[in-house]
């Protein structure tokens, strides 16, 4: 499996990573010598195998459905880099 | 004493802490000297002596009132990727620069209820990804140890490059670690020291910076097998806060450590004999068979088959997990938001936040990740990768039920290599680095690095035990056994 430049281009995308397009074709490259190596995964005969999903057997561990933390709005938002009247701010979404 | 105490191990310094021989101020304080002199190896990237010489001072007012836990008074390193209240949490990336949790992930505060002391945040590979702790915003750590007289600076390992790092150089006592393809055991073989994955679910993650949840844990990293005995102990138990922290109880691992393997089984997987393998990590692997058979333990050949596809399986699933947790950074919460131009919307904010935030390598590891995950390839590579990783435990599984007790491996297929000797290789040469530990991830098992011996040119290198879920107290006993036939004493050479 080779990805090509357009590949490449959607991917970035999709993972919101802004690649300059002169950078596009080596980052083709990379991304195609490391998906011929996992290529190796079809030489296993998975057949009939479920996969893996957690390593010990054990159910999800549920809890009740309660509030049991909150009211900190100062100390969620003390990180954020713009943070406005008590809301995250962001550049407009909706034109 | 005083002039060494930050020499001591965590077993030596709890015993002369509870007879009143030292303070924990003073170990402290000497660590803290042994820091300041070895910024060299750019272990330790946000010191916190504030912290440390008030939780020490705490640390001795319980020591004088009787109520001593083990691990009281005793002075560590913390891994970047452990979020800590108040202080810098970087995961070793840009994009977090300024972040300063309102939190405490739960392995760091169970530490500090046990009264351990926190010198500063220890440098590592971005995100946990890599295995040269070259991949870190805070540049380069350093290993201790040269190659004799040659005076090239050599890695410490990853991603755990600084917690490893300064436990070999005594800055610490011990430090912790993160271990999600061999990130604890690969750079406790390349420093010399131990380092322990325990069985996933033993630790919690919460708040600890998440790289691939279904692969990452928490463990120790010292200077003998005593301490990360004791030292795991105060790490490990079930989470409310962590819905894979496995509810079974932690027993007291240093009381397992009887030194008597008599009878124990340990096999030999003959899949871990590599094309190439160098001839002195061969005959270390030997010569381990040969100390745990003196010991009284039945040595057999075991049969691993599926351990070829590990590493393919690890770069499908830890990536594609990794493009999952990654998201968050946004620049919309925490950390480094972009300066966007002129009529730049929501989009462009996300990419060229991410785009500056994150190294070549994370970014990498992210776009492969989206591309398995992506529609059409979903069931190509991740589930298939999920098969076979049901396969890889399958063999371990199958080697227990014959009655194997432990599995003995190579830790690395290398001594430490030189910083920079690997920028022109194939990104997937670095991947080799983790092809005997990743296997131990995929199936959730404990493992641990213990030191063992040096190459010609010096160097240390380890051997690999991996014991069976949950039995990391009998996993310890025999890893105590290894280390005391080796009787690994060496300590590198004072330089930086």
């Amino acid at each position: 499996m080779s990805i090509d430049i357009d590949t490449a281009r959607r991917v970035a995308h999709l993972a919101r990573i802004k690649v300059e397009e002169a950078d596009l074709p080596a980052l083709a490259g990379e991304l195609s010598g490391i998906l011929t190596f996992m290529e190796q995964l079809n030489e296993v005969d998975v057949e009939g195998v479920e996969p893996m999903t957690g390593v010990t057997p054990m159910r999800l561990k549920r809890r009740a459905d309660v509030v049991s933390d909150g009211d900190m709005q100062d100390k969620i938002l003390s990180n954020a880099p713009d943070a406005r009247e008590g809301f995250f701010a962001v550049p407009k979404v909706v034109e | 004493m005083s002039d060494a105490l930050n020499r001591l191990t965590i077993a030596g310094a709890r015993d002369a802490l509870r007879k009143g021989e030292i303070s924990a101020v003073d170990l402290t304080m000497a660590c803290m000297t042994a820091m300041d002199a070895a910024g060299n190896l750019n272990a330790f990237v946000h010191p916190t002596p504030e912290i440390a010489l008030e939780q020490a001072r705490a640390a001795d007012a319980r020591i004088q009132a009787g109520d001593a836990p083990a691990m009281c008074g005793i002075p560590l390193g913390i891994k970047d990727l452990f979020c800590t209240r108040g202080v810098p949490s970087q995961a070793a990336s840009a994009i977090l620069k300024g972040f300063r949790p309102e939190y405490e992930s739960t392995v760091t505060a169970k530490l500090f209820e046990a009264g351990a002391v926190m010198l500063g945040k220890l440098n590592m590979d971005e995100f946990a990804m890599g295995s040269s702790n070259e991949t870190s915003t805070y540049g380069n750590a350093v290993n201790p140890w040269r190659r004799g007289n040659d005076m090239t600076p050599l890695t410490p390992g990853g991603s755990s490059g600084g917690s490893a790092a300064a436990v070999a150089a005594d800055l610490c006592l011990a430090a912790t670690g993160t271990d999600t393809g061999g990130s604890i055991r690969q750079p406790a073989a390349f420093t010399g020291i131990v380092g322990l994955k325990p069985t996933y679910g033993r630790c919690s993650r919460w708040g600890i910076v998440a790289f691939a949840s279904s692969l990452d844990q928490a463990g120790p990293m010292t200077k003998s097998v005593r301490d990360a005995a004791i030292m795991l102990g105060a790490m490990a138990g079930e989470d409310a806060k962590d819905s894979t922290s496995a509810p079974i109880e932690v027993p007291d691992f240093e009381a397992m450590l009887t030194g008597d393997i008599r009878g124990k089984t340990i096999g030999i997987p003959r899949e871990y004999r590599m094309d190439g393998m160098p001839d002195e990590i061969e005959a270390l692997w030997a010569e381990g068979r040969r100390m745990l058979e003196d010991a009284g333990a039945k040595i057999v050949d075991i049969s691993l088959p599926h351990t070829k596809y590990a590493l393919p399986a690890y770069y499908v699933i830890a990536p594609a997990e990794a493009s999952s947790n990654l998201a968050r950074y946004d620049g919309v919460r925490f950390g480094h938001r972009a300066t966007l131009g002129q009529g730049d919307g929501i989009t462009e904010m996300y990419e060229k936040t991410r785009a500056e935030g994150f190294g070549p390598e994370v970014q990498r590891r992210v776009m492969i990740g989206t591309y398995v995950l992506s529609a059409g390839f979903y069931d190509a590579y991740y589930n298939r990768a999920r098969k076979v990783r049901a396969l890889i435990k399958r063999d371990f599984d199958e080697a227990f039920a014959q009655g194997v007790d432990a599995i003995l491996t190579p830790a690395t297929p290398s001594a430490a290599f030189g910083l920079g000797e690997m920028a022109d290789a194939d990104p997937i040469q670095m991947y080799l680095n983790d092809v005997f530990t990743v296997t131990v991830n995929l199936a959730g098992l404990p493992g641990v690095s213990v030191p063992v011996g040096l190459d010609r040119q010096g160097l240390p290198l380890g051997l690999q035990l991996i014991g069976r879920p949950w039995e990391e107290g009998d996993l310890l006993n025999t890893a105590q056994v290894l280390e005391s036939a080796a009787g690994f004493a060496a300590k590198p050479a004072r330089w930086w």
